[in-house]
């Protein structure tokens, strides 16, 4: 049998206190997090009330709700949604059905990467440079079809990553009796990725709407006193609505600040968490 | 007697890369007999099917020469989708789509434009009576085809190549998947359908060639050895002396 | 049937032109982004000025437009952020992947997941209220938004990306090696330490070089947490590296500023001359992360 010499022991304590080093950064970058946002929730919870997501604020902002940031908010991202979906599924779709493992696809794939990679700021400059140009002035559409190219690569990774999951053998399967590639992908490989699908959806969704620097010059408003009636109309939202009131220096109470820190966090927290729950939901449930 | 040319291949060569795979084969296949290719694996056996329906295409960098004929005109006469609708094939790895079972069959037929329920039906259940499968599943058609069992993924498998009627039906070593009892099954299937259209059976196993082809082929290392009656290969007298070693187990 | 084929055709084409969306977009934004600043760039922007001089006054008389302290500010947020969020990442990546139980895993994983959500403006909130008063409390200075709440604060943002991809990179190493160390009878740590960090090196690399592409491209928390947005006073002169002052980064020069500028003035395309200059190392940055990536696959 193996000798336990004190050179073993001395290795097997090392190993454990490599382990527990590795833990305690784990718990060093995790813990935090975790009381940081229940710090938020506490100071949040005295201005949290129905009135506070369904009122117009009062007061100079001092008192009152936010509904028409949430407002704005939803507004903003349906319609970058809008742009963004039929876009990016059908681009996963050309990436993983129809391209060629060729230079050209690299550089698709490059862009893609990208994309996602170009700082929100610069984005937001290219807002200003196009959108905003073609509408004439800053508004819902501008700052609607920034934040969709902005948010494109999360629709597209995560289609693409379940187009991919679909056995190559479905597909030679109706090839061989006939199919065509379009009638493949809308019978058998779209309906099989619809989790995949969905998910990218709901984490667009969540990002675009925490989205500030994209939307700062290109439609949201620090205040208007009505909702906006059509999307060439400007309108507040949620994110620009707490970096003004946040960077005000102090004139709006802190309870009211913490407050639609906490609406708009867990606005994205919820939509994140409904993803990961459908995620699960359907691994659950694969059909082969 | 003249028969009718269901398939025909001239002088064909198929090269993965530089990887020759198939050398100057050159064979037929009559509508109404039954056409057993039978070779050691990796003799280039599959990819010949792959040329008849063209999935070849599919393979980057496969590259063909000479030429196949399915109901006397050239397959690139063809556009793709009406070859395959012509050619049924059926792979080694049964795929059950996910899909019903009744999906599954009407999945051609709906693809070709044939939408009406009556019409439907009747053909799915003459499908999978054909496939010898209908028995097990006419209570449960709903049932997604792709949780059935190998064997019935497998009849499934023919039932969907049936299901556009075919005048050419390729197998490649069907049974692969199956036990003895539904090969025996989908055997007696065969015969009674090769009356009406053209069968071509790749298989490795020696005797299954043997009970069904009416004329076989054999095909060793991308090359075809010898092309003839059932009875002349299985025979005291083939032409090659590694027809007579090979069908008796001697090698491969 | 002859309409199906024609719908058929024309579906195909939408889907070949969303691939090819992504190129056009990223090209869109270069190029609208150089057309707004061009004009000062070549004709009156002088680029040993903006590259040496640390003199950023784009609304004095005469204006003065010296980018290098927003770089370094950028640089100084960066490197403090990376010297928290790379060692920190990279434990948690190797904890995950090979300390920790399946359970463990799947529930931090998605903890990391929801904290990766959290937006940049609510981080920056945390920066100007929280971190604040923690960093006054420990530093005893004055104000606490400063390049050291900036940092810290990114840290924590660029933590998740860095933790998925380089957990990613460790579990691309095949079994068999850790296995083959182990019957060795290598310990676990030897295996990390000895194997897997070499094996991974190109994975980890990859997931640096994005954790340091979010930090130099985070702006509104960048804004909030170094003072910027709240006018503190930016003279140029103090030393603007240090980690205890107040800074200013590039993405937050423009998000503070653009919106006061009138549209085609010096100072608005000067904004768009430094949105060219972030755009341009992100792609190197995000291009080179993609070269090293590919070339594990390959191998």
């Amino acid at each position: 049998m193996f000798k336990e010499t004190p050179w073993v022991r001395r290795k097997f304590a090392v190993e454990r206190l490599v382990a527990s080093l590795f833990a305690l950064m784990a718990a060093a970058m995790i813990v935090p997090l975790l009381l940081v946002v229940a710090h938020l929730f506490w100071q949040a919870w005295p201005s949290l009330s129905w009135e506070f997501i369904s009122a117009f604020p009062r007061n100079n902002l001092k008192e009152g709700g936010i509904y028409p940031a949430i407002y704005g908010t939803f507004l903003m991202v349906a319609i970058s949604l809008a742009i963004t979906a039929p876009i990016g599924i059908l681009a996963a779709v050309y990436l993983n059905e129809y391209a060629r493992d060729s230079w050209f696809t690299r550089i698709v794939n490059l862009a893609v990467v990208n994309l996602a990679g170009v700082p929100s700021i610069v984005h937001a400059l290219f807002g200003v440079g196009a959108f905003v140009w073609i509408t004439g002035r800053p508004c819902i559409l501008a700052a609607s079809m920034t934040l969709g190219i902005m948010t494109l690569p999360v629709i597209i990774a995560s289609t693409k990553q379940s187009l991919a999951a679909v056995p190559m053998a479905f597909r030679e399967a109706c090839w061989n009796v006939g199919a065509s590639r379009w009638q493949t992908i809308r019978t058998i490989v779209l309906p099989n990725s619809i989790s995949g699908i969905l998910t990218g959806v709901i984490l667009q969704v969540s990002r675009a709407a925490g989205e500030t620097a994209p939307i700062l010059f290109t439609g949201a408003v620090f205040f208007r006193r009505e909702l906006p009636q059509s999307p060439l109309d400007q309108s507040m939202s949620l994110s620009m609505h707490l970096f003004s009131i946040a960077t005000q220096g102090g004139q709006v109470p802190l309870s009211i600040q913490y407050g639609t820190a906490v609406v708009l966090l867990g606005l994205v927290m919820a939509f994140n968490l409904g993803s990961i729950v459908l995620r699960i939901y359907f691994r659950t449930r694969k059909k082969w | 007697m003249h028969m009718e040319r269901g398939v025909e291949v001239t002088d064909l060569s198929i090269w993965y890369g530089q990887k020759l795979v198939l050398k100057n084969v050159s064979l037929f296949a009559n509508r109404g007999e039954i056409l057993g290719v039978i070779g050691p694996s990796n003799s280039g056996k599959s990819s010949l099917l792959k040329c008849i329906n063209r999935t070849l295409e599919f393979i980057p960098r496969a590259r063909v020469e000479g030429s196949v004929r399915v109901e006397g005109l050239d397959v690139s006469a063809y556009s793709a989708h009406s070859l395959r609708r012509k050619v049924g094939m059926v792979f080694p790895l049964p795929v059950g789509l996910p899909l019903s079972i009744y999906e599954n069959v009407a999945f051609a037929p709906r693809m070709a434009g044939i939408h009406r329920k009556v019409v439907l039906d009747e053909l799915v259940e003459r499908c999978l009576r054909q496939s010898a499968l209908w028995d097990e599943v006419k209570d449960r058609l709903g049932m997604l085809g792709s949780k059935l069992s190998g064997g019935q993924q497998q009849r499934l498998t023919i039932a969907r190549a049936l299901s556009h009627e075919p005048e050419v039906l390729c197998l490649d070593e069907f049974s692969i998947a199956v036990d003895p009892v539904t090969t025996m099954r989908i055997e007696d299937v065969l015969t009674d359908l090769k009356k009406s259209i053209t069968i071509i059976l790749v298989t490795n196993l020696v005797q299954q060639a043997r009970r069904l082809a009416d004329r076989v082929a054999f095909i060793n290392d991308g090359k075809l050895v010898e092309f003839d009656l059932t009875d002349t290969i299985y025979g005291e007298h083939p032409r090659e002396k590694l027809t007579f070693d090979y069908v008796r187990g001697h090698f491969g | 049937m002859n309409w199906r084929r024609i719908g058929e055709s024309a579906m195909e084409s939408l889907i070949r032109l969303c691939g090819v969306s992504a190129v056009l977009f990223v090209f869109g934004i270069l190029i609208f982004v150089f057309r707004e600043g061009q004009d000062f760039m070549f004709n009156r922007l002088d680029f040993g000025e903006f590259f040496t001089q640390i003199a950023w006054r784009p609304t004095a008389e005469p204006p003065t437009y010296g980018a290098l302290a927003l770089i370094s500010g950028t640089v100084g947020v960066t490197l403090v952020a990376m010297a928290l969020a790379i060692p920190f990442g990279l434990g948690t990546a190797v904890f995950l992947s090979e300390f920790c139980s399946w359970r463990w895993k799947e529930a931090l994983k998605i903890t990391i997941e929801l904290l990766a959500a959290i937006p940049s403006v609510v981080w920056g909130f945390i920066g100007i209220t929280l971190m604040n008063e923690l960093v006054i409390y420990i530093t005893h200075v004055p104000v606490g938004v400063n390049v050291l709440n900036a940092g810290i604060i990114l840290a924590l943002m660029s933590v998740p990306i860095i933790v998925s991809i380089g957990e990613d990179a460790l579990k691309a190493v095949p079994d068999g090696y850790r296995e083959a160390a182990e019957a060795l009878g290598a310990t676990r740590w030897e295996v990390v330490y000895k194997v897997l960090f070499p094996a991974a090196k190109n994975g980890l690399l990859a997931a640096v070089l994005l954790g340091v592409g979010r930090a130099v491209g985070e702006t509104m928390a960048v804004l909030m947490a170094t003072g910027h947005s709240i006018r503190l006073i930016f003279d140029g002169q103090a030393p603007f590296f240090h980690p205890l002052y107040p800074g200013r980064t590039l993405t937050a020069t423009i998000a503070a500023e653009l919106g006061e500028t009138s549209k085609g003035s010096d100072h608005y395309q000067v904004l768009f001359v430094i949105g060219l200059l972030l755009f341009v190392i992100t792609f190197v940055i995000n291009f080179s992360a993609d070269l090293i990536v590919r070339g594990i696959r390959k191998e």
